[in-house]
């Protein structure tokens, strides 16, 4: 395979970005790839130093006046780094970085590890959802007594949750 | 423990014992993570940044992996020191340039090292000798699974652990061996070989990491994806991988006995020549002759119990090893001359390369997997 630059080295060094669903491919040689400071690759900017075009504008659609609340971070900022702010940003976001996320990985679901905490609220929160369908049931029936009782394991649970 | 000691102990993964040894260096495995509600490392002010650093080192250093650890804040390490650090794999180049508001801590093995803000707020790595990516990995996850209890990390249902940047969210997981290719480079096949891992989603970097050359023959493999893949499956994945590589190197080896014998033995012969008799030397050349000499080694040119010196060489050369060790600052020229004296003192009394060894017994790293523990 050519080099995409000079059309006459073999390409060693090969970078994919995949924008709103659009595969990008390009090819470098050894030398064209540090001509370019390929070398070096610092976040998004990449996109735009090979692809020309301010393709990596294309990486922030949806609002761009969007604000971290947590951390104060913008796309703006992002696109100037390449990293986020603050955990708080995934959410913050989620849009755009959905399809990024897409492109990224191989899946958009982690399926790794969980951490321990995670999983116990994970576990309380279900047990949560269970006995607030049991306390509309029993509140429906009129059936006061069964209702108090769930109301204190509620309590209860939620005390646990907070801890 | 002192720096002194971290220095005077060259730490497991050096020794080369590990499992396919001949091919595979080190393999090392990393986990990124961040405390929740927190600014990252990046974007934080060096308030935060601190505070942040107050709150997790405590909880690294109680650690019972890190008994008798060595600990320090980045503003208290010099320019050196770091720079061996880094040469030791043991803290990253983006690390080095950290000051107030970053620490590092590893344990006395030197097979487990935690960074505080880094790109991360934390940055947990194990390094092992050879190809061991499941103990690598066994031993960052105990210690991750330890300080989870202690600190409220950053964790999202649907996206797993949450991270500076979007390319590690997921596991935060990158999983990396360093191999030792001569004869895929001698043979011209490493390129074939590189753009098909490339193909298959996992990277191809050079001796240090993003954005470093290859030198020495050494290329750094590692996993590119951190979403939607569990963590042993990734290490699976690339295990098997390495595995084929380090097949098509022993066969480029066997080709180059077979078919091109005057190539090898002249490339064995001038390495030898010129590491025993040069009086200047830069850290690239010398990379790159020593590998020639641990191919030399790997083929039975060289006895097997030369292997050590030539192995220790590739990491006492480096620009911060060399100052270091001779105590003082010196500039390029200095340490090209101190560099050649120090290679020619340790080859002194190595043999002369005996390719008539080669022919009867090639290289056969199989014979070094009995202690196969993963």
């Amino acid at each position: 395979m050519l080099c995409d630059v000079c059309k006459c080295n073999d390409a060693t060094v090969f970078l994919t970005q995949i924008l709103e669903g659009k595969m990008q491919k390009v090819n470098l040689c050894d030398a064209c790839s540090k001509e370019k400071g390929v070398q070096d690759p610092t976040g998004f900017a990449l996109a735009d130093l090979l692809l020309g075009i301010g393709a990596a504008e294309e990486i922030e659609k949806g609002a761009p006046t969007q604000k971290c609340p947590v951390c104060g971070f913008t796309q703006a900022d992002f696109k100037k780094t390449g990293r986020l702010g603050c955990s708080e940003c995934y959410q913050t976001f989620s849009e755009g970085l959905g399809t990024l996320l897409k492109a990224m990985h191989k899946g958009t679901e982690h399926v790794g590890k969980l951490p321990e905490r995670a999983a116990r609220q994970m576990e309380l929160s279900d047990k949560m959802r269970a006995l607030s369908d049991h306390l509309e049931k029993a509140v429906a029936e009129e059936n006061y007594e069964t209702a108090a009782t769930l109301r204190d394991q509620i309590k209860q649970l939620e005390h646990e949750m907070a801890s | 423990m002192k720096f002194a000691q971290v220095m005077s102990s060259a730490g497991e993964w050096l020794r080369g014992e590990g499992p396919h040894h001949q091919v595979v260096v080190s393999s090392r495995v990393r986990l990124a993570r961040n405390l929740r509600h927190r600014s990252f490392p990046g974007w934080a002010k060096k308030a935060e940044r601190t505070l942040i650093l107050e709150q997790i080192k405590p909880r690294v250093e109680e650690l019972p992996e890190m008994q008798d650890s060595f600990s320090e804040l980045l503003q208290d390490l010099s320019a050196l020191e770091k720079q061996v650090l880094v040469e030791r794999h043991l803290i990253s180049r983006e690390h080095a340039a950290k000051g107030v508001g970053s620490a590092v801590t590893m344990n006395r093995k030197q097979t487990l090292s935690i960074m505080i803000n880094e790109e991360d707020h934390l940055r947990m790595q194990s390094i092992r000798s050879g190809l061991q990516l499941k103990n690598a990995f066994k031993l960052v996850d105990k210690v991750d699974s330890t300080l989870e209890g202690k600190l409220d990390i950053a964790y999202d249902q649907h996206l797993g652990y949450l991270t500076a940047c979007p390319t590690n969210v997921g596991t935060g997981m990158r999983a990396s061996a360093m191999l030792h290719l001569p004869g895929l480079v001698l043979s011209d096949l490493i390129n074939q070989v590189i753009q098909a891992v490339n193909k298959i989603g996992l990277a191809v970097r050079g001796l240090y990491g993003e954005g470093t050359e290859a030198m020495g023959n050494l290329f750094q493999i590692s996993n590119q994806t951190t979403l939607g893949e569990k963590e042993d499956e990734i290490i699976a994945r690339l295990t098997k991988v390495i595995e084929t590589i380090i097949g098509k190197e022993h066969d480029a080896r066997q080709m180059l006995i077979q078919k091109k014998p005057d190539t090898l033995w002249d490339q064995i012969g001038r390495a030898y020549g010129v590491l025993t008799y040069a009086h200047a030397m830069t850290s690239k050349e010398a990379l790159n002759l020593l590998s020639v000499m641990k191919l030399g080694v790997d083929l039975g040119a060289f006895p097997e119990e030369r292997r050590l010196p030539v192995d220790e060489l590739f990491i006492e050369t480096q620009p911060a090893h060399l100052q270091k060790t001779s105590q003082q600052k010196l500039n390029a020229e200095e340490r090209d001359f101190l560099r050649a004296e120090i290679i020619r003192a340790r080859l002194k009394l190595f043999p002369k390369p005996d390719m008539g060894k080669v022919a009867r017994e090639p290289g056969d790293d199989t014979t070094s997997d009995t202690n196969h523990n993963e």
